[in-house]
């Protein structure tokens, strides 16, 4: 390829290959036109033609996720590239390595507010890791490397590069630098061996110690090395929004996700701890409530790849910067030396309390009372179906929390949401790009009825590209969490919050019509003795993408749950009932 | 194309003003950082972005070109207490043309400010104005009837002083250059290798 004549364009699409994309998700525009005629007949790279370019960026995101590869999304001047970017923030927010390209009007019109002319750059300087504006031709292999380099390593994220019409009509020597020349992006720290042993000294002498695992376990891979760290440690877990799977849920040590609507042992055993072991979480504020009265009688040792993230939220006492899985291995290392030294740790009485805090308050739900399907049921059902190989794919809102806590994750990479940016209708695109990732999986969407009609259009994608993603709507006619929160402090005033789309409503739409008319299966399940039998059928079909239907209740909520503005110890397992410390613990 | 025109295109090369008003200030206190930048385009834009997007306040900041063509060098004062400082290094760290930042400590730096005031000065109060502006190592760079325009340079708090002195006799207008500083001694932190 080195020393060949071709236009901008083609180079493009050959150094998307040679940075190793086999699969873009976009949609066609004037601006982005050129790149669109080599891309036709480009061997080994899969264009997947969406919908609509918000569609592109999340099945790019669901695909990187999925697959651990960058994933890749391409669009169009002006309106195309801007509709990409709730998908890069979304991505950028949940460090998911992906990269966006847009065309970009001809430079000689740049500024001049030409036809479909967006400083896409400018506007997506604060959602991105970094971007670029390319306006040569001879430009573009190099920023291509650069822009996967910097999307997958270190902390993953988004990419964005921005290629003038011109620069893609251009003729170039075709040129793959051997070199990166990214002088200022140094994103591979290690370890200082000194953090490593004074966190361990912690470990050793904590009586109340917790491992607090974040998404970035997942994106750094690190998955069986911060699992061997817990088996050597014996101390007890938990997994945040984004860290579902990244060890069994099923493991001994598990006290289940933390946070505004984690479990009562998660939460708890996180405030009275007397050390956190962080490895890859931010301290976000969903998991920490109150920051001032989170953990207060905790050490912290904060692992980040990022540090930047460290003593951001929370100061740490032990800073560790450096790969997941490099400070796992540093950490069980230095842990096992220390043990067979003679070293003694012990939490036994911790692991009392917290055993006895997992006995008493498991994660459940009531009945409703009114008569219609709890939709926790739902959703626990399918993940007891489809079981632990399958990947779950949320929206946002009181479905996602559902998912996150009535299917058991057992596997690393099958659990996907919109964290950070909490994007409604992230779901059905990012099953999407999840399916044509891992195609021998099965792919459930678990989606409510509002954020389903966000995103819906790219059944169209699925249907005619062969991607047969399964659908769950959990349909309570509302803007669920929404409702919720009117519930529980707007006096149950439900302002704006009906969608009229399930049981007893008009249903606009019909999503069982809306499903025939994409060619997709449409099946409706309003029947608590239905459920099961409608999910299996939901499984034997896979020669297209079926939606399911659920009418469930819309007065379920999600607990238990930390309001908002109080601290993690005011946490409630049902409306208006506390845990009882004074007897617990 | 120049350092300051490439950096960024229709921005100014100094503020002497906050871009965002800070709720987390403990023991505030001007602290300089000397930011080496990538001379790119955008790279002063994706800088100053930051601070306002993670809502730190900028005192004073002035950009202009390095004796190396590759590399700018943005001098930035912060209003802000160590813990938030070092939050504002570690993220402009994470920025891909950032090259370095060194934190500048006032004693073992050289820190300037260039100001141009326009003073009223008649022929009743020239002389006094004139006195002044000796007083202070300054000088007169133009004048008209009824006023003289100084110009002066130091450090902000002699600077300060100036000012305060003048104030009585009518300031028409100030332009400051946003304060520049570099460290004493022989050594540089500029450096070719930063480059690659």
């Amino acid at each position: 390829m080195n020393g060949q004549q071709m236009t901008g364009a083609k180079a493009l699409v050959e150094s998307l290959k040679l940075a190793g994309a086999e699969v873009v998700f976009g949609l066609p525009g004037g601006a982005i036109l050129p790149t669109y005629d080599p891309l036709m007949d480009a061997e080994g790279l899969r264009h997947i033609l969406v919908r609509h370019e918000q569609g592109a960026g999340h099945a790019a995101s669901g695909y990187a996720h999925a697959t651990g590869k960058v994933g890749v999304c391409l669009a169009t001047s002006g309106p195309g590239a801007t509709n990409l970017i709730t998908a890069i923030a979304d991505a950028q927010m949940d460090s998911i390595p992906m990269v966006a390209i847009t065309g970009q009007v001809g430079s000689a019109f740049i500024g001049t507010d030409a036809f479909q002319e967006a400083d896409i750059v400018g506007m997506t300087m604060p959602v991105t890791k970094h971007n670029f504006l390319v306006s040569r031709a001879d430009d573009i292999p190099r920023v291509i490397k650069q822009a996967f380099h910097i999307a997958s390593t270190g902390r993953p994220g988004a990419v964005l590069v921005d290629v003038t019409k011109d620069a893609q009509q251009a003729m170039t020597t075709f040129e793959w630098p051997e070199s990166l020349d990214l002088p200022g992006y140094r994103p591979g720290p290690r370890p200082h061996s000194k953090q490593i042993r004074e966190a361990v000294s912690l470990l050793m002498a904590a009586k109340r110690p917790v491992f607090l695992l974040g998404g970035g376990v997942l994106r750094g891979r690190a998955t069986e090395e911060v699992g061997e760290l817990i088996e050597v440690s014996g101390a007890p877990f938990v997994t945040t929004l984004m860290a579902r799977g990244a060890l069994p849920d099923s493991h001994p040590s598990h006290l289940g996700m933390p946070g505004m609507h984690g479990t009562v042992s998660a939460v708890s055993a996180l405030q009275r701890s007397d050390l956190i072991v962080n490895i890859g979480a931010r301290f976000d504020d969903r998991v920490t409530g109150v920051l001032e009265s989170f953990a207060p009688s905790a050490k912290i040792v904060h692992a980040d790849i990022d540090p930047a993230e460290i003593s951001k939220n929370r100061e740490a006492d032990v800073p560790i910067v450096g790969q997941a899985a490099e400070i796992a291995r540093a950490l069980t290392a230095e842990l096992r030396d220390r043990i067979a030294a003679g070293d003694t740790r012990d939490y036994e009485t911790w692991w009392n309390t917290l055993d006895m805090l997992r006995d008493n308050y498991p994660l459940g739900w009531t009945e409703t009372e009114d008569g219609l399907t709890a939709p926790q049921k739902v959703i626990s059902r399918i993940g007891a179906i489809s079981g632990p190989d399958s990947i779950y794919v949320a929206g946002v809102g009181q479905h996602q929390m559902w998912s996150s806590q009535f299917i058991k994750y057992e596997n690393p990479y099958t659990w996907l949401n919109s964290g950070g940016l909490g994007t409604m209708g992230y779901s059905v695109p990012a099953a999407m790009g999840a399916k044509v990732g891992q195609p021998d999986k099965v792919v459930w969407s678990i989606d409510g009825d509002g954020c389903f009609q966000m995103t819906n259009q790219e059944l169209a994608t699925c249907v005619i590209n062969n991607i047969p993603i399964k659908v769950a709507i959990i349909n309570n006619s509302s803007l669920g969490m929404v409702r919720q929160w009117q519930n529980l402090f707007y006096d149950q005033r439900y302002s704006n919050t009906d969608l009229n789309t399930g049981h007893g409503s008009r249903r606009i739409p019909d999503f069982v019509k809306l499903a025939d008319a994409y060619g997709c299966a449409g099946l409706r399940c309003e029947r608590d003795e239905d459920i099961d039998a409608t999910i299996q059928q939901a499984m034997e079909i896979n020669d297209r993408p079926v939606i399911v239907d659920f009418t469930v209740s819309a007065d379920a909520m999600v607990w238990p749950m930390v309001p908002s503005g109080v601290s993690n110890d005011e946490i409630q397992i049902a409306q208006g009932m506390s845990p009882e410390w004074e007897r617990d613990i | 194309m120049n350092a300051m025109s490439a950096m960024n295109a229709g921005s100014s090369a100094a503020a002497g003003s906050s871009t965002s008003t800070s709720d987390y200030v403990m023991t505030p206190e001007n602290q300089t950082l000397s930011v080496l930048v990538e001379n790119k385009p955008g790279a002063l834009t994706r800088v100053t972005a930051l601070f306002s997007r993670r809502g730190y306040n900028i005192s004073s900041l002035a950009v202009g070109p390095t004796e190396h063509p590759e590399i700018s060098r943005i001098t930035v004062v912060v209003d802000v207490d160590q813990r938030r400082l070092e939050q504002i290094t570690k993220q402009l760290n994470k920025l891909v043309n950032v090259l370095k930042i060194v934190q500048l400590d006032a004693r073992s730096t050289v820190q300037r400010e260039l100001i141009l005031i326009k003073v009223t000065a008649d022929n009743s109060s020239r002389t006094s104005v004139l006195e002044i502006v000796q007083m202070f190592r300054a000088k007169v760079v133009d004048a008209a009837a009824d006023s003289v325009t100084v110009e002066a340079t130091g450090t902000q708090d002699k600077l300060s002083a100036l000012l305060g002195m003048l104030e009585s006799f009518g300031i028409r207008e100030i332009v400051k250059s946003g304060e520049v500083a570099i460290g004493r001694g022989g050594r540089a932190i500029t450096d070719r290798s930063l480059l690659g």
